[in-house]
């Protein structure tokens, strides 16, 4: 989010879900969104139908391609290299929103400096795109009258993360497809409150709102909210820092607040290694899993059905999550938990319900001050809505008025992933998520019929690359990287191009984050899951070959 | 928009210009019932049972394609309109095997409401037996086509709200019934069990199989809350009864998903009641976990806290949120880093 926090202003989707319909061009980079958000790839297709052009970008033949007028495969990690093409195109072409670059933005010249450096046969070479396709690609947005820009974790979660968003961005306020309907720049949240947890600022350098802790003026009303004198100013660790941390013994103790960390981040051995170092690691989850384990206190949560609150969606709604059944045996919500700790080290915060809760965040968060509970009741509000008579944001940067003035063009340079394939590790292992499960599966496995469906992880190999190594689908294979190796099945698919193979984190007995680079975006520190380096060897014990892999997504 | 005045049942009501008769009817809270047409799948003109009587019109108009005009005068319930209705529900009942006693859509079921409404207490029709497949193959939805009265709904919501192109109408005659690809079974098919097809289904023909035998619709409460999966955050109904949540449809009427709903959030609720759950706090003594009470866990906690925070600063304990929990939740979390511990390390796993 950082990388459209700077460009932009706000760290959020630009757009609304209800605007998608109406898009007169799509453009899909690094979204699986059939499988990770399908309610927003069912509105994409409605497009569609509706005479809107589909465009994806994707290294995959996901399936979102049905539908789409074109597809573009660009090799993993090439998407700096291909934009800024793109963008050499446009404006070599005079393609450019020229009034918009005009009036509204600030550094198109350095811009168009930076994007001199990838003419579409230089940049072809880096991409695997041919450099007619990169033209093409460049024509179809720069005549389009608006795109919309839809982009998830497969822009993301790489180290150039960051750059990578700035980029999406670039685009998009190059053609001047920024502060009106159907058009902006849109990453999609995977988990159904990440946009929350960042709003709440659950994040090293900000406070609720994106409202910076380093700003002297902005500690000082919180600590007057919070009746305290002070509040520090040490900037904060960010996750990868607070692991190595673990290591070094600068970090003695971990809260871990519903986060199996053991099988979500990069390079497992990394991760539990850390974990042991602790003095004291607090587990608050809803079920023991694999890095519970390595604690020394376990404290039962609430699932979403058995709590009241709110959640924020990925198009900033503020929705109400109500209670529907009591949870198990003495499992409580978190913030009762966690006000039960802060009672016994001095600081009783004195709350009782959720409301009261929220009541504090709005009062000290201008972007929702304009949000109750009464007021959603029905239907979620969109931030910013800042007082009780705002009717909520459809569209952020209407009559282009951006929180940091004028948009800013951040002109990125490409830089290959961090390990790339090589004579010992030649293929490319991309991860992501898959329509059946979720996330550490600890939900969905849990939930009768999607193992019936979708029953172990499967590497996705190429039929030449299978061929060519003699593997059979559904055979057992090893995936190896320099950090470990996963025994998996292979699933033999053209959904990934030769040199390419994809798997998910979803299962604990083949998690792609056995092998998946710690690797992470300077600025995030996101991780870069979707890129590094393996080799498939055979697996000597022979198996039994695993039926009906025809229907995958 | 601009407003037009009409008068229906003798009751004068107002409607935005381009409404139906059967909208601007509903609006006012006039029932007229439909089978075929649904706010959001919109007319199919299959079933004619919105049919009512508009002065100076001949015969009976199907209201859900009449649009609604300056001073008309409609009746939605003469003897012509009821008698109408009623034929065409008997002939719906006579179609099928009607087993309300045994159908799991019982007081959930748009035919059966009708037949109710209409009171109509036998069939005055034979049933004209059929045995169509029983299509179980899927591991979350059961079509017994038997229960069908081919309205079209399932097949607009899969081709045109989901756009999955599973369902379509096949064969002719009385064969003639709804197939998935080219007539495969549900389970083997490119369905993505979205799910969509069974909340539009007005009858039995299409239920959620976990449901089976786990409650009646009148037993059950709904809750509307936000799905627990991905950052969409579509809104919907837990039906609950006896403290489980027994099924999950989509909330109709709200963005941001009208509706709709995935497999995740339609079928994915079962672990809520998993015994796997973790039901008590637990401390490590001696390498194992044991069982103890809140008032131990949180002493425990705090006083560890207390100590390396006492001992090596507040910069050596961090915290991690969760991009699962809820606002509140995550607020507080933030708040007691921040001003309990008294430090910055707050993060949580998934910035992007
Ligand atoms: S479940 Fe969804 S995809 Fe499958 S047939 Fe029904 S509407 Fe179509
Ligand atoms: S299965 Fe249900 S929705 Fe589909 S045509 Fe038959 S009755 Fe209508
Ligand atoms: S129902 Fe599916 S698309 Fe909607 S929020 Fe849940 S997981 Fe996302």
């Amino acid at each position: 989010m950082a990388g459209l926090a700077a460009t932009l202003g706000a760290g959020a989707m630009s757009n609304s879900i209800g605007e998608i319909e109406n898009c007169p061009v799509l453009f899909v980079i690094g979204s699986n969104t059939t499988e990770t958000h399908p309610v927003i790839a069912s509105c994409m297709k409605r497009a569609v139908r509706k005479g809107g052009q589909l465009i994806v970008a994707d290294p995959r033949k996901i399936a979102l391609t049905r539908w789409a007028a074109r597809h573009f495969q660009p090799k993993v990690g090439s998407d700096i290299a291909l934009l800024n093409s793109v963008m050499y195109e446009i404006i070599r072409n005079g393609w450019h929103n020229k009034d918009f670059i005009e009036n509204y933005t600030e550094g198109f010249e350095e811009l168009r400096k930076a994007v001199e450096d990838y003419p579409p046969e230089l940049a072809s070479k880096i991409c695997g795109l041919a450099p007619e396709e990169i033209t093409e690609l460049a024509r179809i947005l720069g005549t389009a009258e608006r795109v919309a820009l839809f982009y998830t974790l497969g822009i993301t979660e790489h180290v150039t993360g960051t750059d990578n968003v700035k980029t999406c961005a670039n685009l998009q306020i190059l053609l001047g497809n920024i502060g009106k309907e159907s058009a902006g720049v849109n990453p999609l949240r995977g988990q159904n409150n990440v946009q929350g947890a960042c709003d709440m600022g659950v994040l090293p350098d900000v406070f609720t709102g994106y409202q910076k802790s380093a700003n002297p003026e902005v500690r000082k009303k919180f600590a007057k909210a919070w009746n305290m004198d002070s509040l520090t100013d040490t900037e904060g660790t960010k996750i990868p820092a607070m692991f190595d941390g673990m290591v070094h013994g600068d970090v003695r103790a971990l809260y871990l607040a519903g986060e199996n960390v053991v099988m979500s981040e990069p390079n497992q051995e990394h991760t539990i290694n850390s974990l042991k170092h602790l003095d004291l690691l607090i587990v608050q989850d809803i079920f023991p899993n694999e890095t519970t384990e390595y604690a020394h206190v376990v404290l039962p949560a609430t699932c979403f059905a058995e709590a009241d609150g709110t959640f924020t969606n990925t198009e900033r709604r503020v929705q109400r999550v109500r209670k529907a059944v009591e949870p198990p045996g003495q499992a409580r919500e978190d913030w009762w938990i966690v006000n039960g700790i802060a009672k016994r080290m001095g600081r009783d915060m004195g709350y009782t319900s959720s409301e009261q809760i929220w009541e504090e965040i709005r009062q000290l968060t201008p972007s929702m001050g304009g949000i109750t509970y009464g007021r959603i009741e029905r239907q979620g509000l969109q931030w910013p809505c800042p007082d009780s008579s705002h009717a909520g944001t459809c569209f952020l940067y209407c009559d282009n008025v951006f929180p940091c003035g004028k948009a800013q063009f951040r002109p990125a340079q490409w830089r290959p992933a961090v390990e790339t394939p090589d004579a010992e590790y030649p293929f490319v292992l991309t991860t992501g998520r898959r329509l059946w499960h979720y996330h550490t599966g600890t939900q969905t496995r849990r939930s009768a019929g999607f193992e019936d469906i979708f029953p172990e992880e499967l590497i996705e190999v190429s039929p030449q690359d299978a061929e060519r190594l003699k593997i059979d689908n559904g055979e057992f294979i090893m995936a190896v990287s320099r950090r470990g190796r996963v025994r998996v099945k292979a699933w033999v698919t053209d959904r990934v191009p030769q040199g390419l193979c994809f798997m998910s984190f979803h299962f604990h007995e083949a998690c792609s984050n056995v092998l998946a680079n710690n690797v992470f975006d300077p600025v995030t520190a996101t991780a870069e899951y979707k890129a590094c380096a393996i080799r498939l060897e055979k697996d000597k014990i022979k198996t039994q070959r695993h039926g009906g892999t025809e229907k995958k997504w | 928009m601009s407003k037009l005045a009409l008068t229906i049942d003798g009751k004068s009501i107002q409607t935005a210009e381009g409404q139906t008769v059967l909208s601007a009817a509903r609006e006012n809270g006039i029932h007229i019932p439909t089978l075929c047409y649904h706010p959001r799948t919109k007319q199919a003109g299959k079933c004619r049972l919105c049919v009512v009587e508009v002065e100076g019109l001949p015969g009976l108009r199907v209201s859900c394609s009449l649009e609604a005009k300056t001073g008309m005068v409609v009746r939605t319930n003469t003897e012509q309109v009821i008698e109408t209705r009623k034929m065409i529900i008997e002939l719906y009942l006579s179609n099928g095997k009607h087993n309300c006693l045994a159908c799991e859509a019982n007081g959930a079921c748009e035919l059966q409401d009708a037949a109710y409404r209409l009171g109509i207490d036998k069939p005055a029709f034979p049933e004209i037996p059929k045995d169509k497949p029983y299509d179980d193959s899927c591991p979350m939805i059961i079509r017994d086509m038997n229960k069908c009265i081919q309205c079209y709904r399932c097949i607009e919501a899969c081709n045109s709200i989901a756009v999955n192109d599973v369902l379509d109408m096949g064969f002719r005659g009385s064969s003639m019934t709804v197939v998935c690809d080219t007539d495969k079974p549900m389970g083997k098919s490119s369905c993505v069990v979205c799910g969509e097809c069974v909340q539009l289904c007005p009858t039995g023909a299409l239920t959620e199989k976990k449901a089976v035998g786990k409650g009646r619709a009148w037993e059950m409460k709904t809750i509307k809350t936000t799905c627990g999966y991905c950052g969409v955050g579509c809104q919907l109904d837990l039906h609950v009864k006896d403290n489980r949540i027994i099924k999950v449809t989509g909330a109709e009427n709200t963005a941001p998903n009208y509706g709709s709903l995935c497999v995740k959030g339609r079928f994915g609720y079962d672990y809520v009641h998993s015994p796997e759950r973790l039901k008590s706090p637990l401390i490590k003594k001696d390498g194992k976990f044991e069982e103890v009470s809140w008032d131990e866990a949180l002493d425990f906690v705090a006083g560890r806290l207390t100590e390396i925070k006492d001992k090596y600063g507040p910069g050596a304990i961090v915290g991690i949120g969760c991009a699962r929990s809820t606002n509140e939740s995550n607020y507080v979390m933030m708040k007691f880093m921040r001003a309990v511990i008294g430090t910055n390390n707050v993060d949580h796993c998934a910035r992007t």
